[in-house]
């Protein structure tokens, strides 16, 4: 069994698996039952100025009978008294020492506030904060969460005033709603950050009920934007951690958060530089009991690939990322069916026809097979196809002239 | 009737075998679909139903726009949802079934868009404007239904005589209560019949023969196509009336065994105790305390199944051959097992015995022995004949088998004439007759127009 404890920017952990500061981590009893589950850390949910919430809150994106392969929360931070939070924090780390207790704050925009809500909470023992700087809405109004992140001049003057009363590691989450992730990541470096997390939720609009016209989460007949997370926003918080990791003047740890349900999807943070990753939909959707297949599969897998800790496989893939100005023009692939596996559904033949380049036919089997001449190597087919190897990419050129854009304009 | 069986156990033993998908059910369902292309499901199905277009409907919340494909290409949809043999059809051919040896459940799915349409009185097509022609089609069963609803569409003045007192066919009259009860075939008569078909039951169409010389003389056709009794004044000549007429006539009565005995009381032929369950009288449907049936086909299965939902006490199948050798399906021979069947294969019956009543029937096993299987009822079903007197009687050209002989427009002998349905291909499935009125209201309005039209799934 490999090891998977981590020391993240001084926080340890026994595993690499918290939960993100959301309703799974809302007050005391809840983070204890989700350390019994097995996850290694939680970052309680923000504490601040205790506010008022609406109510219908949330709204999912489906795509057929699956459900909520994307959420969208109009929540905002903790509505309970900050005393009643860090009575529960501070039973909480006696009770489990081991585990990683992490307390995310938000206050209004003014240097007293933060220090007195530093002060007061690391007095809980809790193992480190998290600056929340990225909900995307109605705090943002109040000129608080993302509204400090999309600035990166706030962002590195609030945390400047976190560290100057701090003793403990600060780790600075970070807003998606930018056009460049980099700018603000820096910047928390700059004001001392010793890590940060990303990505928080995406500004979104559910939907509209058709029938109704009125969009969702319906509160009294109105709307307003949310934040959305779920599956659905792996792919945009997998292209901002790795943007950060492999940006030359980043270099403090990355905590990963956005879309991960599976041990698979966790290794995918960490391959891509995140060090711990934190999860709140899956969760919210399944519960805290999801962490066993997490730590079981993360588990089998370094066994498999011979790695003895988890700290091994952290940041492997970063330097497999690029700019497209490096890549090989001269890689060829192209696509070719395995009729023995082809169960003539005919998706490839129809996606290549209408969504690529026409190179399908049909043999006098009605097998399709692919003109190899015209086919561009896209991958659209592969992509479309639902029967596991029946029609794959193939290498054709062999790799001896191996040239970029970049290398082609220079010449 | 000897069962032991309450009203309420019978009832519950005729409950649908493949009960209506709940919501939850159908949109899971749908979503599994793969949205083929050139879909071989679609290739597989008689009418050409385009069935991952129904199917995504349903998975979007369309459900009105999924019973118009469907509904479009098989004017029986509802009905064949629920009796098609989709295992040998759509289902056989879904690609999920390799993949996943589960395919998609094609009959059910259908059965739930048609059932929106159908419940809500959804009218989805609508009669064409008037064209001033007149079609008469004689039989009200899958073939003559379809082919009146698409003749309605372009306008044709369609009426549909039929001898029984209800309309439908055997959609009405035959098929298993557990598969589809007699509601969801007349709910779908009311359907051709928004469409301003104009229906003549309990009216026979009986051949009057002319003498040819008088024929050649007023130059009309050797035969008169008379409805009995007359209602109209012109009613002694469809072919004057009409025209076009569509023979949708199906098949004859059940082919006699010609064995002795075959007279007792207690012998009863399949399609006559079908009929009797369909009225749901239980009560009145005769049933023995064991109950042989000769036969093994689907009729035959359909035989044994019903009248050990109706509770004999043993129910046998009698056949001569092996269980290879028997044209019904697999999955039926399956379902009838299921049942309790009593399985009696490699057994030539050779004469019913009793002494007024049913006792017994001799029989030859493969060994040549003989043996005698007591029971107070046999049910005939080996098959049906071919109505060959009536054709020939109408003077138009039949094959070898008995069956009419049409050309590619499903246009007999006689021009004025077409056929289709089980009277052409001797007897398959509901939608193959379906198929079959759609290819020949294309014909006819090709033969009276000249127009070329292409229904949905026409090919
Ligand atoms: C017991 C049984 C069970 C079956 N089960 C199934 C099943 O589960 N699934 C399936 O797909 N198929 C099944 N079939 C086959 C299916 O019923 C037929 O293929 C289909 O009904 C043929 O349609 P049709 O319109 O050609 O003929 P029919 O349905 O037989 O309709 C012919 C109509 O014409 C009328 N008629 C005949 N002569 C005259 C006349 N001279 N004047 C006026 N009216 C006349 C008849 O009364 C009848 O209503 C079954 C058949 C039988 C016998
Ligand atoms: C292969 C591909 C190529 C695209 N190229 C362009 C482009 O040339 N110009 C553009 O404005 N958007 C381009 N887009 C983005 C799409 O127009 C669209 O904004 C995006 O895919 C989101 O819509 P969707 O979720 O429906 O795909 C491209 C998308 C794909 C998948
Ligand atoms: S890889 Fe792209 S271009 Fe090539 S066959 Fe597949 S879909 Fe067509
Ligand atoms: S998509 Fe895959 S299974 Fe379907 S026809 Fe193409 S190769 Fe065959
Ligand atoms: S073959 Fe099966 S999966 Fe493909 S379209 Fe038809 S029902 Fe759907």
């Amino acid at each position: 069994m490999a090891d998977l404890s981590v020391n993240f920017a001084g926080i340890k952990s026994p595993n690499p698996f918290w939960l993100a500061s959301a309703p799974p981590t809302n007050m005391g009893s809840m983070i204890e039952r989700a350390f019994d589950a097995g996850w290694g850390g939680a970052v309680w949910k923000t504490l601040g100025e205790p506010i008022v919430n609406v109510s219908s809150r949330l709204a999912s994106l489906d795509n057929g009978a699956l459900r909520m392969i994307g959420l969208n929360n109009i929540e905002l931070i903790t509505d309970r008294p900050l005393e009643v939070n860090l009575r529960e924090m501070y039973e909480c780390k006696k009770k489990y020492p081991n585990n990683a207790v992490i307390a995310s704050l938000m206050v209004e925009s003014k240097r007293e506030a933060w220090h007195e809500i530093v002060k007061r909470t690391q007095d809980t023992g809790c193992d480190g904060f998290e600056l929340n700087f990225g909900c995307p809405h109605g705090m943002s109004e109040r000129g608080m969460g993302a509204a400090m992140g999309q600035v990166p001049e706030y962002t590195c003057m609030v945390t400047e005033w976190v560290k100057e009363v701090s003793n403990l590691p600060v780790i600075v989450k970070l807003t998606p709603n930018v056009t460049h992730i980099v700018p603000p990541g820096r910047a928390a470096q700059k004001g001392g950050a010793d890590a940060v997390s990303l990505i928080n939720t995406i500004n979104s609009v559910m939907g509209v009920d058709i029938d109704t016209m009125i969009p969702y989460p319906n509160v009294n007949g109105m709307a307003a934007h949310g934040g959305y997370c779920g599956t659905a926003v792996k792919p945009i918080a997998l292209n901002m951690v790795s943007e950060l990791a492999r940006d030359a003047e980043f270099n403090i740890p990355i905590s990963g958060i956005g879309g991960i349900n599976t041990w698979r999807d966790a290794v995918e943070f960490l391959l891509l530089g995140a060090g711990t990753v934190q999860v709140c939909t899956a969760v919210m959707h399944y519960g805290y009991r999801i962490v066993e297949d997490m730590i079981d599969g993360l588990n089998n897998y370094l066994d498999e690939k011979g790695f003895a800790s988890v700290n091994e496989i952290i940041g492997k893939s970063v330097n497999r990322v690029t700019d497209w100005g490096n890549l090989d023009l001269n890689y060829k692939v192209v696509a070719r069916v395995n009729p023995e596996k082809c169960i003539k559904c005919n998706l490839c033949y129809v996606a290549c026809e209408d969504g690529a380049h026409q190179c399908f036919h049909f043999d006098e089997n009605k097998f399709p097979y692919v003109d190899e001449a015209e086919c561009v190597g896209c991958n659209l087919c592969t992509l479309v196809c639902p029967s596991p190897g029946a029609v794959e990419m193939v290498r054709l050129d062999d790799g001896s002239n191996p040239q970029s854009w970049k290398e082609r304009t220079i010449i | 009737m000897n069962t032991e069986l309450s009203i309420e156990q019978i009832e519950q033993n005729f409950a649908e075998i493949n009960p209506r998908l709940s919501q939850a059910e159908a949109v899971f369902e749908a979503n599994r679909c793969l949205y083929c292309y050139d879909a071989p499901c679609a290739r597989a199905c008689p009418t050409h139903i385009d069935v991952p277009s129904f199917i995504k409907k349903i998975a979007s919340g369309n459900l009105l726009g999924s019973a118009r494909v469907i509904f479009d290409a098989n004017p029986i949809g509802a009905s064949c949802a629920r009796v098609c043999p989709v295992e040998v059809l759509c289902e056989g051919a879904c690609v999920e079934k390799t993949l996943m040896a589960k395919p998609i459940e094609i009959g059910r799915l259908q059965r739930y868009a048609t059932d929106f349409a159908v419940e809500n009185n959804k009218q989805i097509f609508q009669k064409g404007a008037a064209n001033g022609r007149s079609v008469g089609i004689i039989g009200s069963g899958p073939a003559g239904l379809s082919c009146a609803a698409y003749l309605a569409r372009l306008g044709y003045d369609v009426t549909i005589y039929e001898r029984k007192p209800l309309a439908g066919g055997l959609d009405t009259y035959g098929m298993a209560e557990y598969k589809m009860p007699q509601k969801t075939s007349l709910d779908e008569v009311k359907l051709v019949e928004s469409l301003g078909v104009k229906f003549r039951l309990n009216c026979e169409i009986a051949v009057i023969p002319q003498p040819p010389a008088l024929a050649e003389m007023l130059d009309e056709s050797a035969a008169k196509l008379e409805a009995f009794p007359a209602k109209e004044e012109n009613d002694n000549d469809l072919l004057k009336k009409h025209d076009a007429v569509f023979l949708a006539v199906g098949l004859g009565e059940t082919n006699k065994l010609n064995l002795a005995g075959e007279n007792l009381e207690g012998v009863m032929d399949a399609l006559h105790f079908i009929e009797q369950i369909k009225t749901r009288d239980w009560q009145s449907v005769p049933l023995g305390n064991t109950v042989a049936v000769i036969g093994a086909g689907n009729t035959a299965i359909d035989a044994v199944t019903q009248a050990k939902r109706l509770g004999a006490e043993r129910v046998l199948l009698v056949y001569r051959r092996t269980e290879k050798d028997a044209p019904a399906y697999d999955y039926e021979i399956e379902l009838a097992k299921k049942d309790g069947i009593e399985f009696v294969w490699q057994t030539a019956p050779l004469e019913i015995v009793g002494n007024g009543k049913v006792s017994g029937l001799k029989c030859r096993k493969a060994d040549g022995s003989e043996v005698e299987i007591a029971c107070d009822m046999v049910i005939k079903a080996i098959g049906q004949t071919k109505q060959t007197g009536f054709f020939q009687a109408v003077g138009i050209e039949t094959d070898e088998k008995g069956r009419v002989v049409v050309n590619e427009l499903k246009q007999t002998s006689n021009p004025k004439i077409f056929a289709g349905g089980d009277c052409v291909n001797g007897g398959a499935e509901a939608v193959d007759a379906s198929q079959a009125g759609k290819l020949a209201a294309q014909g006819i309005h090709f033969s009276l127009t000249g127009e070329a039209v292409k229904f949905a799934g026409s090919e």
